[in-house]
């Protein structure tokens, strides 16, 4: 034994060590986002003087240097031609660079409303930046991952700062309970989706996408159980991170007891990023086992569709409606990986692209709307939000009615564009079946609505028995800011939305 | 003597499922937590076979990530279950009532 190492050693020194050349700017807005995350832990342990202000500015900044490495990526790809990086372990591609933008554009949102969060709940320290910085930047690597062993650290990445996020409010029971039930379900689908790597690097004899593909491409197998079985539990574990029925147990509890401004950033960065995963490997890498996973796909994507709709219309907590409402919403984009077309995959990362600035604004509002401890997410605290702030009760009706598909907004033109794809397959049924539940939705989304603009407000201290004095609800300027950047772009590219529709037909996948 | 490797990947089969069965049956965390770790050893398993029956070495080395992964999971899930039961005896899942609906 031993002397047949050494004979293999022996051998092998004479050639040098390979290693493979690492392209920093391939990975360059993922980095910056690491770099200005240690930046910030260095600072806080080395520098006396910490003005609270510093984190959010600094975090800001990071984030737009990372939405400009991004851009410039996104130019450099359009000139140059998509790449493979990093000994193929990362791809840059139009898809990528789409999803680096929408990551860093999530990361500027999240840092100007945690801001006015932390300031109200009196944290003082930059560890909400630092872990949300950490976790979007695990949500770019899996965006670029061409390799499903590097999927799986962004995942963990992603998903180990997201835990630890979830529980950040540490006075609040129902905050730590929330991290808890996100940790272990969050572990227990990692290892499922491990599992289907093994099994898939088993069936096929490489991790690598690409290799996969090619393999898949030249070889017939007769007997593929391990390979489906593969394959199944990958589409399991990314199904639990994007929250798709019927997988999708955590998320009403996680996302109701999760700090407001956690849980928006959770409701955007980790669906757009298991999205990104679950589009570029069962879309580009299995494309040969097509007719396999596409009725799979077909089920869950009526599952998710029904039950996100119809359940969230008994919710009486908004953060818990909206939970299901961003199920509802993973049906959505299913439908266009269902179409397993170039037009189903473009519908759907724009409707991931809508999702995000929808979904951030709304959570910004409801940040706003908790008040002091983040407590107060009952629907009756939303009676007649309208005669009090009117400026946030027309926003949080911009993004109710975004998410319902009413038109001129990016979210009918979202829900459009998947159910078009859907439809020039031949999807009919599952056409039908998502206009349906957008029906569904649209009544829960309303509801809200008439309650801001139709109860008056004195309804509430009837109904809650809270004291007389209603303390004025305060809208930090930094939350003014992320709402107002959301509502522009929803109205803005729902009016004139050729340049975003543009943006996500040039996101194309490498094959 | 020499074991066909569908043993192996028999075995790994079998503690998976053990430990996916026990995360979803057993109401102590900590005993969750440890199926978890055992769910992620059977893969380790699986990617050793696997490697040894393709004979690829990449498959040995991904089982370094997977380790260094799960030791990060540990620090931080063993960190969030001390901060939910420090105030409490026990460490069992029924007393994570406060979300339902």
């Amino acid at each position: 034994m031993i002397p047949a190492v050494l004979a293999q050693v022996g051998g092998t020194r004479a050639a040098p060590l390979q290693l493979p050349e690492v392209e920093y700017s391939a990975m360059a807005p993922a980095l910056i986002l690491i770099g200005g995350a240690l930046i910030l832990l260095v600072w806080v342990s080395v520098v006396r003087r910490r003005p609270p202000w510093l984190w959010a500015a600094f975090s800001l900044v990071t984030g737009a240097a990372a939405m400009g490495a991004s851009l410039w990526l996104w130019f450099d790809v359009r000139d140059d031609g998509p790449r493979r990086a990093v000994a193929d372990a990362l791809v840059v591609d139009g898809f990528s660079v789409f999803f680096f933008v929408l990551v860093s554009a999530t990361v500027i949102l999240a840092a100007l409303l945690g801001e006015g969060y932390l300031r109200r709940e009196g944290f003082g320290g930059p560890e909400f930046y630092v872990l949300m910085l950490l976790s979007a930047s695990g949500a770019m690597f899996m965006a670029a991952a061409n390799d499903l062993i590097v999927v799986f650290l962004g995942l963990e990445i992603l998903s180990i700062a997201l835990y630890v996020l979830a529980g950040f409010h540490g006075r609040r029971l129902e905050s730590r309970e929330a991290a808890m039930k996100y940790f272990v379900l969050g572990a227990f689908s990692s290892a499922l989706f491990l599992y289907g790597v093994a099994l898939v690097y088993g069936a096929t004899g490489s991790t690598n996408l690409v290799s996969i593909a090619q393999y898949l491409a030249g070889n017939v197998a007769l007997e593929n159980g391990v390979l489906l079985a593969g394959m199944a539990l990958l589409l399991v574990g990314l199904g639990f991170k994007v929250a798709v029925v019927p997988f999708h147990t955590w998320t009403p509890d996680v996302y109701q007891g999760a700090p407001s401004p956690v849980t928006g950033f959770m409701a955007s960065a980790s669906k757009v990023a298991g999205f990104a995963a679950l589009l570029r490997v069962f879309f580009s890498t299995f494309s040969t086992l097509r007719l396999d996973w596409q009725p799979v796909v077909w089920g869950l994507a009526v599952v998710t569709l029904l039950v996100g709709s119809v359940l969230a219309v008994v919710q009486t907590d908004i953060k818990r409606m909206l939970a299901y409402s961003s199920i509802n919403h993973a049906g959505y984009v299913l439908i266009g990986l269902q179409a397993g077309t170039a037009n189903g995959i473009s519908g759907a990362l724009f409707y991931l692209l809508a999702y995000t600035f929808m979904v951030l604004g709304s959570f910004a509002v409801i940040t706003v709307v908790g008040r002091r401890g983040d407590a107060h997410h009952s629907l009756d605290t939303y009676r007649g939000l309208a005669a009090r702030r009117p400026t946030l009760a027309f926003a949080f009706t911009v993004f109710l009615l975004a998410q319902a598909g009413v038109p001129f907004t990016t979210g009918f033109l979202a829900k459009f564009y998947v159910v078009s794809a859907a439809v020039e397959e031949g999807s009919y049924a599952l056409a039908l079946i998502g206009m349906l539940a957008a029906v569904v939705a649209a009544f829960f989304y309303l509801r809200v609505t008439v309650l801001m603009y139709m109860t008056p407000a004195s309804a509430e201290e009837v109904t809650e028995g809270a004291p007389p004095a209603q303390p004025r609800l305060r809208l930090p300027a930094t939350t003014g800011v992320a709402v107002a950047v959301a509502v522009a772009f929803t109205l803005a590219f729902g009016l004139l939305p050729s340049p975003m529709i543009r943006f996500a037909r040039q996101a194309t996948l490498l094959m | 003597m020499t074991l066909d490797g569908g043993w192996y990947l028999t075995l790994a089969a079998v503690l998976f499922t053990i430990g996916a069965v026990g995360l979803l049956v057993r109401r102590n965390v900590l005993v969750m937590f440890m199926c978890v770790e055992l769910m992620l050893n059977a893969v380790n398993l699986t990617f050793v076979t696997f490697a040894r029956m393709l004979d690829d070495i990449g498959g040995q080395a991904l089982v370094f990530f997977v380790l260094v992964v799960a030791a990060a999971e540990v620090v931080v899930g063993l960190g969030i279950i001390v901060s939910i039961f420090r105030r409490r005896g026990g460490t069992t899942a029924d007393d994570l009532h406060l979300l339902k609906g």
